[in-house]
């Protein structure tokens, strides 16, 4: 618990000694804060949409937003993890970059820009990588369609 | 006839057969992996399944020395033109096998990412149903395939006549021989 | 900054010399445009090059073309060391005797690149400057899938992700959904569980071992990899009905029991795999080609597979022995015995050593599964997650609501969120799976350790040769399905 920053809000996880929830301004020294108390290694970073789901429980003081970066740290001295969750709005999905923390989350932030359209600030090299380079939207945001092409029977009767 | 001087046995037979069984007998694949049904396909390589026995064991990763493209998984929007691309480098003749339900129709994953079917961007001969479809079916698309080119015309590709001549029922004959003396 | 150098070189006045020595590349630790200002020029530089190529920034540009941050990122200077120093992007330039340098593609349709993995890599003669991995090219949209099919079916979306370890995909999505629920196994679950998994990582390090074998020239070893995994894939298709995308794991247990005999066919497997093994020592281990090929190529030091998130046994050939199955044991691997295998150069040889001696610990572990299998249910009783027995169907109606209930519309699991991880053959295998108390994931995302460990390609190539490009990103062993998921 000593690597969280002051005024950070936190409650405990599953499968998580912690769960940092940091405002957007100070995500990035949050991480920080947890690399410095011995969290070696950026396991995960993802992007969630709340499009639908709006009523998710949140610790007070944090205010519910549309999308939300969930980052899983790993400390190998310590054997635990943590997670930081940062509220991202919908009209400014902004957020700083911790690569230069973590090196290693550079493909997976380049991943939640890619899929989830989540901007991240000081990245070095922000662009697609999964989706063709021209392909537009971002298809893991939950107003983004399935794409389910109807599946055509040959045999099947007309329509009714 | 002019033949009285032979010393030896011959047969005759048709160019046409000769050439289908000539092309028949060393259909080289490419390498063209995607998925699951790669790995599978790379047990049909391997000494359980052995594929040599077909005179198929060259995977060739130059697509302009191969004959048959075996789209062995799931095309994404991505790699689509990636795939035109590699099959319109190989020479003709060509044959393409879909190999896998993915490759077919695309399969589970009816979403934004995958092409809902090879068809749509290459003529296919043969399809191979499984998820992924074992070395067995493999072999049986391949046998398949054999016997299209057993059958088929040499110079182009029927494309037009080709869902009407699919052959239904057939069995498969192992080993066999160039047919000599075709009857008229 | 960054947009002056990029817009003269557009402009066809390629800068001479090194980039990296201008602007703010020679600032350690500030990679790109200062935190927190968004990125002007990114905007503008994606749509120049998009015009400039056919695939935009998926392009690998000559050296005076790319922006600095980019360059940077190419060969690995984000990548910061423990001692605050940045790796300089002018040091490889110690070994480059002119300004000519090539940039060749290699891949997606390429037979070595283990699937559709293709690379950007610029040469100076025959050795690597700088690599590129560009992805995606199949990309399966499994997360947007998985939030379409309920949990019982999630199962069968997942495990189409890294192909050569299904289980494993199965047995990550069980546990993060059964931690939601927060329901208990019983024994013999987790055990059938523990048994193929371990199976599972033999026959994917044997795989691996026949690629690997067959992209450093050793067919022989192909051969012999694939000969021992299909003796793994038919014990599968006797136990789960499959030889691979088994779907066999299922949330509440297993799809079902263990098939009659199946201790001698583990068995038997064990001592074949493992008597092979010590054949592969003579074909691989002690020959002197492939000790050339291997020894001191591709090395990484612990701190920089740490500070790039690899994990597995890429992380544990630096000296590392981070094993979740030992540090954070799931299912019961606190019970059995085993050693975790690292090693201490984190070149290609250790990662291969790594996953041979891997198979050993594998098979002991399978061993001591198979004689301390605890009798009892293969999964939970309650009905409200697995289906009733099939006898029970054709006698009671409760049952039969049951089973079409599960099968249609699944069970609900309550609101929250988790991360899971196990040890796949690969390294971390997470689900981060978030709820909102229907039938269906609100979202499900996978950690791929293949995804993360590909990162470290470029750093493992750089100031290589490129006849070793080949081997390294063998031994990292990507698999594509998991990479782009």
């Amino acid at each position: 618990m000593t690597a969280l920053l002051p005024e950070v809000p936190a409650a405990p996880g599953r499968h998580a000694a912690e769960v940092a929830f940091p405002d957007r301004e100070r995500y990035r020294a949050q991480v920080a804060a947890y690399r410095d108390a011995g969290f070696e290694l950026c396991a995960d970073l993802c992007a969630v949409d709340y499009l639908t789901h709006p009523g998710r429980w949140l610790p007070e003081g944090v205010t519910p937003e549309r999308f939300e970066v969930v980052v899983n740290l790993l400390s190998l001295s310590q054997k635990r993890r943590v997670r930081v969750r940062v509220q991202v709005p919908e009209r400014d999905p902004v957020v700083d970059s911790v690569v230069d923390v973590y090196p290693g989350a550079d493909a997976m932030e380049r991943e939640a820009y890619d899929l989830m359209g989540i901007v991240f600030t000081g990245h070095p090299d922000l662009t697609r990588i999964l989706m063709p380079e021209d392909w537009e939207g971002h298809p893991l945001r939950k107003d983004y369609g399935v794409g389910r092409v109807p599946v055509q029977f040959k045999e099947a009767p007309g329509p009714r | 006839m002019g033949l009285e001087d032979l010393q030896h046995n011959f047969l005759t037979g048709r160019v046409e057969d000769l050439v289908r069984w000539a092309r028949r007998h060393s259909v080289w694949p490419a390498t063209f992996g995607l998925a699951c049904c790669a790995i599978e396909m790379m047990s049909v390589g391997a000494a359980d399944y052995d594929i040599s026995r077909l005179g198929m064991e060259v995977f060739r990763a130059s697509p302009r020395q191969a004959d048959l493209m075996i789209v062995a998984g799931r095309v994404s929007q991505k790699m689509a033109p990636v795939l035109r691309q590699v099959y319109d480098q190989m020479m003709e003749p060509k044959w393409v096998i879909s190999m896998g339900v993915c490759a077919s129709t695309g399969g589970m994953f009816n979403n934004y990412a995958i092409v809902q079917g090879v068809d749509q961007i290459v003529p296919v001969d043969v399809y191979a149903p499984g998820c992924p479809p074992s070395p067995e079916t493999l072999l049986h698309a391949i046998l398949t395939l054999h016997e299209k080119i057993r059958t088929g015309a040499i110079t182009r590709r029927p494309a037009a006549r080709a869902a009407a001549e699919q052959t239904s029922g057939w069995v498969p004959e192992l080993p066999d021989a160039v047919r000599v003396a075709t009857p008229r | 900054m960054s947009d002056d150098l990029f817009v003269s070189a557009a402009a066809g006045k390629p800068t001479a010399g090194k980039p990296a020595a201008t602007g703010p590349a020679g600032k350690p630790g500030a990679p790109g445009p200062a935190p927190g200002a968004p990125d002007p020029a990114a905007g503008i530089r994606t749509a120049a090059r998009v015009a400039e190529t056919s695939e935009g920034a998926q392009e690998l540009l000559v050296r005076p073309a790319t922006p600095p941050g980019e360059l940077r990122r190419e060969l690995g200077a984000v990548l910061r060391l423990p001692e605050g120093g940045v790796l300089d992007p002018g040091d490889i330039d110690v070994e480059r005797r002119d300004d000519e340098t090539m940039i060749i593609n290699m891949g997606p349709q390429h037979p070595s690149t283990h699937g559709v993995l293709r690379l950007m890599l610029e040469l100076d003669g025959e050795t690597v400057l700088r690599t590129k991995p560009v992805i995606g090219y199949l990309h399966t949209g499994m997360e947007k899938t998985g939030e379409e099919l309920t949990y019982v079916q999630g199962t069968t979306n997942v495990t189409r992700m890294d192909y050569l370890s299904p289980l494993n995909n199965e047995l990550v999505f069980c546990l993060a959904t059964e931690a939601l629920l927060d329901i208990e196994l019983p024994p013999r679950a987790v055990w059938i569980r523990m048994l193929m998994s371990e199976l599972q990582r033999v026959s994917s390090h044997l795989m691996w071992m026949a690629t690997n074998g067959m992209d450093l020239g050793s067919t022989s070893m192909m051969i012999y990899g694939f000969r021992e995994r299909e003796m793994v894939l038919s014990f599968f298709e006797k136990a789960t009905g499959l030889r691979m995308n088994n779907n066999y794991i299922r949330p509440g247990g297993v799809a079902a029991d263990l098939p009659d005999g199946w201790e001698d066919d583990v068995e038997v497997i064990c001592e074949t795999v493992l008597a092979r093994t010590y054949e592969y020592d003579e074909l691989l281990t002690g020959q002197p080609i492939f000790r050339e090929r291997t020894e001191g190529i591709g090395n990484l030091t612990a701190e920089e597979a740490l500070a790039l998130s690899a994990t597995g046994p890429i992380l544990r050939s630096t000296g590392v022995p981070w094993d979740l199955r030992r540090t954070m044991p799931y299912l019961a691997y606190d019970q059995v015995d085993f050693d975790v295998i690292v090693g201490t150069y984190g070149d290609n040889f250790d990662r291969y050593s790594v996953r041979l001696n891997e198979i050993r610990e594998s098979i002991r572990i399978i061993r001591q599964v198979a004689e301390r299998m605890p009798p009892g249910d293969y999964r939970v009783q309650d009905r409200k997650v697995t289906p009733p027995p099939r006898a029970r169907i054709d006698e009671s109606m409760e049952a039969l609501i049951h089973h079409f209930k599960v099968f249609t519309e699944g069970f609900r699991v309550p609101e929250g969120e988790v991360y899971v991880a196990i040890e796949s053959p690969r390294g971390e295998l997470g689900c981060e799976l978030v709820s909102d108390g229907t039938s269906k994931p609100y979202r499900m995302h996978i950690r791929g350790p293949s995804f993360v460990n590909l990162q470290t390609v470029p750093l493992l190539l750089r100031g290589g040769l490129i006849a070793d490009a080949v081997a390294v990103v063998s031994s990292v062993d990507p698999v594509m399905g998991e990479v782009d998921r």
